[in-house]
C-alpha cells in the first residue's frame, strides 16, 4: 500500500532534519569532532562537516550504517517494491460512473495495446491513449497511481516501468482529465 | 600386594606444596594413566574450558590436544593451518572466522583475504578424515569447494555464514561428491547464484542429510529433485527452503518429514489452493517435534492461522522475512506461549484510513504534523511489541530489525515503550537486538531494571549521534544503567550520542564485557581508555567514526595481546601512533588498510590490530599494510 500523496495539505513526507521546519525532531548536531578526511566511498557528509541546523546524516547514506547486512538490507528492498510476488500483478481497476471495481493481472499483458483492449473488454467501453497531437480519440481515458501516490496517464513511461510502478487503474471520463 | 605402595591419586604439579609430606614425593607426579586422562578430557567441549585444561601442565596439555575433536578458530590470521595441525593431529571438526566484523558493512575492501583454501590444502593431508568445517567471514572460492568435496572422503557437514567469492557451481561439487553428507547450511553469503541445479546433483542413492538450508539463495530448485531428495532422507531434521517454494509444494513436502524441528517455508501466498482445504490446514498437524519457524514470506492473514497449530510448540520464530503487521503479529503470538526466541522486523503499514484521520484531527497543530505521523506508525510497530510482552513470557532472546534502514521515505520502526513492554513481559531476556529511531535514558533504565539476566545487549538507534528524545540529554545514563544491573553483560553494542561518560560507566562496571561495539560516540580519547582499563574480560573491540587517537590507541599497549581482535575506522589515529603500537608490541599484527585515494595525509583511516602467533600476513593485497 502507498502512503497517501499530501500535496494536497501542503506537507511533506520524510525522515526528521528533511525540512527546516521540523524543530521538534532535530536532533543537535554530532558532538563528533574528527579531523579526517570523508573515505572516498561515503557519498554525503560527515556529521562535523554539516551545518548545525541540519540533523547528522539520517538522511544521508553513511557506509556502513546502520550495521545491517547487505543480504538482509537487499531483503528489505525487496519486501517494499513487491506487494505482490510471485503469480501475477493484480492491480485494481475502477471505472468512473461503475458500481464496482476489477482486478486485472497486469503480468498478462505485453503492451499497453493488450492492456487497453482487455479494459475495453472488462467494461465494455472504449478506451483509448491520449496522444498531443489528436487529443483523445475516445470517450474514456485510462489513469493510474503510481507508488508515490500521484494520477499519471497511461502511455508515458515504457511498459516496464509502469509495471512496476502502477498500483491502481482508474478509467476517467477524457473530459474530466482535460479540465484537471 | 605392598602395603606401601601408594595409590595413584592425580596430583597436579603446579601445586605439589598442598600434597605435603617429603618434598621429594611432593613433586613426584602421580597421574592417571594418559588414556584415562584422554577419556575424561573427550568430554569436554568448550574450547575455553580445553584451554583452561591444556596449561595445567604438560601432561594434561598433550592429552588435551590428542583429544581434541573440534577446533574453533576466532581469526584466521591469528595461527596458521601448520600450527594447528601441528598441535592438534587428531581434529575431526573445525570453525573458522575470517575477516572483521565490520565487512559485513560494506568497511572492509573485497580481497581483503581469509582464503579458506591455504587452510584446506593443509587439513587434506592432516585431517583426511575431517568432517566438519563452519566458516564465517571467510573467502570461499568454487575451486575450494570442489577441493573439499573431493579430498574428504568421509565430509559430513558444511556451513557457510556471511562468506563470499562462491558460487552455485561450488554447491553442485559438494552435493555430487559429498556420499556421506549430513548438513549443507548456506546462509547470507555474497553467493553467485547460477541457478538451482545444484540441489538436483545429489546422487539418488544420497539418503544422509539431516540438515539443509538454502533459504538465503534467490534461484528456483527443481521441486520434483527436492520432493525426491527430502522423502528418501529419512533422518531430515532441519529444512530451509527459499522463497520460489510455494505453498502447495511445501504442503507436499511436509507430508515427507514428520521429524522435522526445524522449517523455513517459501512464499507464504498463493492465489488458489490446489488440494482440498482442510488438508491444507492441516499442513503442520504431522510436524510434531518443530520447535523452529522461519521463511514466511508473503505471509497474509488469510494463510498464517495455519501455523498456529504448530505455534503452541515453537522455541524459536523468525519473522524477519514475513511481512506482518501489527495486528497480524499479535494474533500469531497470541498462540506462541512457549516461544523462546523471536526475531522480527517492524514491516507494518498504517492503513490509509488510520492515517488520513490522524492527519485531519492534527490540522491546527501543523508543525506538529510531522511528529505525530513518527508517533502513529512506530506506535503500531509498539503494538506488536506489547503483544510479544504480554504473549511470551519465557522469552530470551528478542531481534527486532529496522523496516528498511535505507529508505528515506518510509518512517516505520519502534519506540521506546516497545521495547519497555517487552521488558516488562519477559523477565527472562537475555539477548537483545533492537533497532529504533528514538530511545530514552528513562526507557533503558526501566529496561534494565526489568531485565537483569543481559548477556547481550545490542541497541542501535539509527540517527548517529541521536540524543534522548525527550530530554535532549545524551544517551550516558542508558548504557550506565545497563552495565549497572546487568553483571552478566558478555556482549554491548552502543548508539546514539555518547560522551566519555558512557565509556567510564563500562570501564567501572562492565566486568564480564567481552565485545564492545561503538560508532560515532565519546568525546575524547579518554572514552577508549577507560575501557580498555576497566574490561577485563575484552576480547573484541570495534570501533567506528569516534574521536579516539594515538593516546587511546597506546593506552591498550599491554591489553591487545589477552584480546582477539581491535578494530578502529575513521578515528583519529594516525600511522605514526601505529607504527609505535607495533614495535612495542612484535606479537601483534597491526594492519592499516589505506583508502582508494593513497593520500598520504599520515592518518590511518582502518586499523585492524590481532594478536597472532603466525606472525605478519603473507597473504595481505597491496591496500594492506602490515606494520
Amino acid at each position: 500500500m502507498d502512503l497517501i500523496n499530501f500535496e494536497a495539505t501542503e506537507l511533506r513526507l520524510g525522515l526528521p532534519g528533511s525540512t527546516d521546519e521540523q524543530p521538534e525532531i532535530k536532533s543537535t548536531p554530532s558532538p563528533v569532532k574528527t579531523n579526517k578526511r570523508s573515505s572516498s566511498k561515503m557519498d554525503s557528509s560527515v556529521p562535523d562537516e554539516q551545518d548545525s541546523s541540519r540533523s547528522p546524516p539520517a538522511k544521508t547514506q553513511v557506509v556502513g550504517w546502520p550495521p545491517v547486512r547487505s543480504y538482509r538490507k537487499n531483503i528489505l528492498q525487496g519486501k517494499k517494491s513487491e506487494p505482490e510476488s510471485g503469480s501475477g500483478m493484480y492491480v485494481k481497476v475502477s471505472m468512473d460512473g461503475a458500481p464496482y471495481l476489477r482486478k486485472v493481472d497486469l503480468k498478462v499483458y505485453k503492451g499497453y495495446g493488450e492492456l487497453m483492449k482487455g479494459l475495453q473488454e472488462m467494461f465494455k467501453c472504449i478506451v483509448g491513449l491520449y496522444s498531443e497531437m489528436e487529443g483523445y480519440k475516445s470517450e474514456y481515458a485510462p489513469t493510474y497511481e503510481d507508488k508515490d501516490g500521484d494520477w499519471m496517464l497511461v502511455g508515458d513511461v515504457p511498459w516496464d516501468m509502469f509495471l512496476t510502478s502502477c498500483t491502481r487503474l482508474r478509467i476517467m471520463k477524457s473530459c474530466d482529465v482535460i479540465e484537471s | 600386594m605392598d602395603p606401601n605402595l601408594k595409590k595413584p591419586k592425580l596430583v597436579d604439579r603446579v601445586d605439589s606444596v598442598a600434597t605435603g609430606g617429603d618434598p621429594c614425593e611432593s613433586t613426584r607426579v602421580c597421574r592417571f594413566p594418559d588414556d584415562v586422562l584422554e577419556r575424561v578430557l573427550s568430554l569436554i567441549d568448550s574450547h575455553k574450558d580445553r584451554s583452561s585444561v591444556s596449561l595445567v601442565c604438560k601432561e594434561w596439555y598433550n592429552a588435551e590436544r590428542w583429544s581434541r575433536r573440534h577446533v574453533f578458530i576466532g581469526n584466521c590470521y591469528s595461527v596458521s593451518p601448520e600450527i594447528v595441525a601441528a598441535r592438534f593431529p587428531r581434529i575431526r571438526s573445525v570453525t573458522l572466522k575470517g575477516k572483521p566484523r565490520f565487512s559485513d558493512f560494506n568497511l572492509v575492501p573485497e580481497d581483503w583475504g581469509a582464503d579458506v583454501h591455504p587452510w584446506l590444502c593443509v587439513f587434506s593431508t592432516v585431517y583426511p578424515f575431517l568432517e566438519e568445517l563452519r566458516l564465517k567471514r571467510m573467502a570461499v572460492s568454487d575451486e575450494s569447494l570442489e577441493f573439499l568435496a573431493t579430498n574428504f572422503k568421509g565430509f559430513k557437514a558444511l556451513s557457510l555464514l556471511s562468506c563470499d567469492g562462491f558460487s552455485t557451481d561450488g554447491l553442485k561439487a559438494i552435493a555430487t561428491h559429498c556420499k556421506n553428507l549430513t548438513e549443507l547450511d548456506i546462509q547470507e553469503n555474497g553467493i553467485d547464484d547460477l541457478g538451482g541445479h545444484w540441489l538436483s546433483c545429489f546422487p539418488e542413492s544420497f539418503t544422509s542429510l539431516e540438515i539443509l538450508n538454502f533459504a538465503s539463495l534467490n534461484s528456483e530448485v527443481s521441486f520434483d529433485a527436492l520432493e525426491k531428495l527430502v522423502s528418501r532422507c529419512k533422518s531430515l531434521r532441519v529444512l530451509k527452503v527459499n522463497r520460489n517454494i510455494s505453498l502447495d509444494q511445501l504442503q507436499k513436502l511436509l507430508l515427507h518429514c514428520p521429524l522435522l524441528t526445524e522449517l523455513g517455508t517459501g512464499t507464504f501466498m498463493q492465489e488458489v489452493i490446489s488440494g482440498p482445504v482442510t488438508e491444507f490446514k492441516n499442513m503442520f498437524s504431522n510436524c510434531k517435534n518443530l520447535v523452529t519457524l522461519s521463511g514466511l514470506w508473503d505471509a497474509t492473514p488469510l494463510y498464517l492461522p495455519v501455523i498456529y497449530t504448530a505455534c503452541a510448540r515453537l522455541t524459536f520464530l523468525n519473522l524477519s522475512y514475513a511481512t506482518l503487521r501489527s495486528d497480524e503479529l499479535t494474533n500469531l503470538l497470541y498462540h506462541c506461549k512457549s516461544l523462546r526466541r523471536l526475531w522480527f522486523d517492524i514491516y507494518t503499514l498504517p492503513s490509509k484510513c488510520a492515517l488520513v484521520f490522524e492527519i485531519l484531527e492534527c490540522k491546527e497543530k501543523e508543525k506538529g504534523i510531522m511528529v505525530t505521523l513518527f508517533k502513529i506508525s512506530d506506535e503500531i510497530g509498539d503494538k506488536g511489541l506489547e503483544a510479544v510482552g504480554s504473549c511470551c513470557p519465557l522469552l530470551e532472546e528478542l531481534r527486532v530489525f529496522p523496516a528498511d534502514p535505507f529508505d528515506q521515505e518510509i518512517f516505520l520502526g519502534v519506540t521506546e515503550s516497545g521495547f519497555v513492554s517487552v521488558s516488562r513481559g519477559c523477565p527472562k531476556l537475555r539477548y537483545v537486538l533492537y533497532f529504533c529511531r528514538q530511545m530514552t535514558n528513562a526507557a533503558v533504565a526501566t529496561i534494565a531494571q526489568n531485565c537483569p539476566d543481559f548477556t547481550h545487549f545490542r541497541l542501535c538507534i539509527m540517527n548517529p549521534g541521536q540524543p534522548d528524545y525527550l530530554t535532549k540529554e545524551p544517551m550516558d545514563e542508558a548504557f550506565g544503567s545497563i552495565v549497572k544491573a546487568c553483571t552478566k553483560l558478555q556482549r554491548l553494542a552502543i548508539s546514539g550520542l555518547l560522551t566519555d561518560r558512557t565509556f567510564e560507566y563500562i570501564g567501572k562496571y562492565a566486568k564480564n564485557l567481552e565485545t564492545l561495539s561503538v560508532a560515532f560516540a565519546g568525546s575524547s580519547d579518554l572514552g577508549m581508555e577507560y575501557v580498555l582499563k576497566g574490561c577485563m574480560k575484552l576480547k573484541k573491540l570495534e570501533i567506528r567514526d569516534c574521536p579516539f587517537g594515538n593516546a587511546a590507541l597506546l593506552s591498550g599497549l599491554t591489553k591487545y595481546e589477552s584480546m582477539r581482535s581491535l578494530w578502529m575506522s575513521a578515528c583519529n589515529v594516525t600511522m605514526n601512533g601505529c607504527q609505535m603500537l607495533a614495535k612495542e608490541r612484535p606479537r601483534l599484527n597491526v594492519e592499516v588498510m589505506r583508502d582508494d585515494e593513497g593520500n598520504d595525509d599520515g592518518q590511518a583511516h582502518k586499523v585492524y590490530v590481532y594478536r597472532s602467533v603466525a606472525g605478519p600476513r603473507k597473504d595481505a593485497p597491496p591496500f594492506v599494510l602490515t606494520l
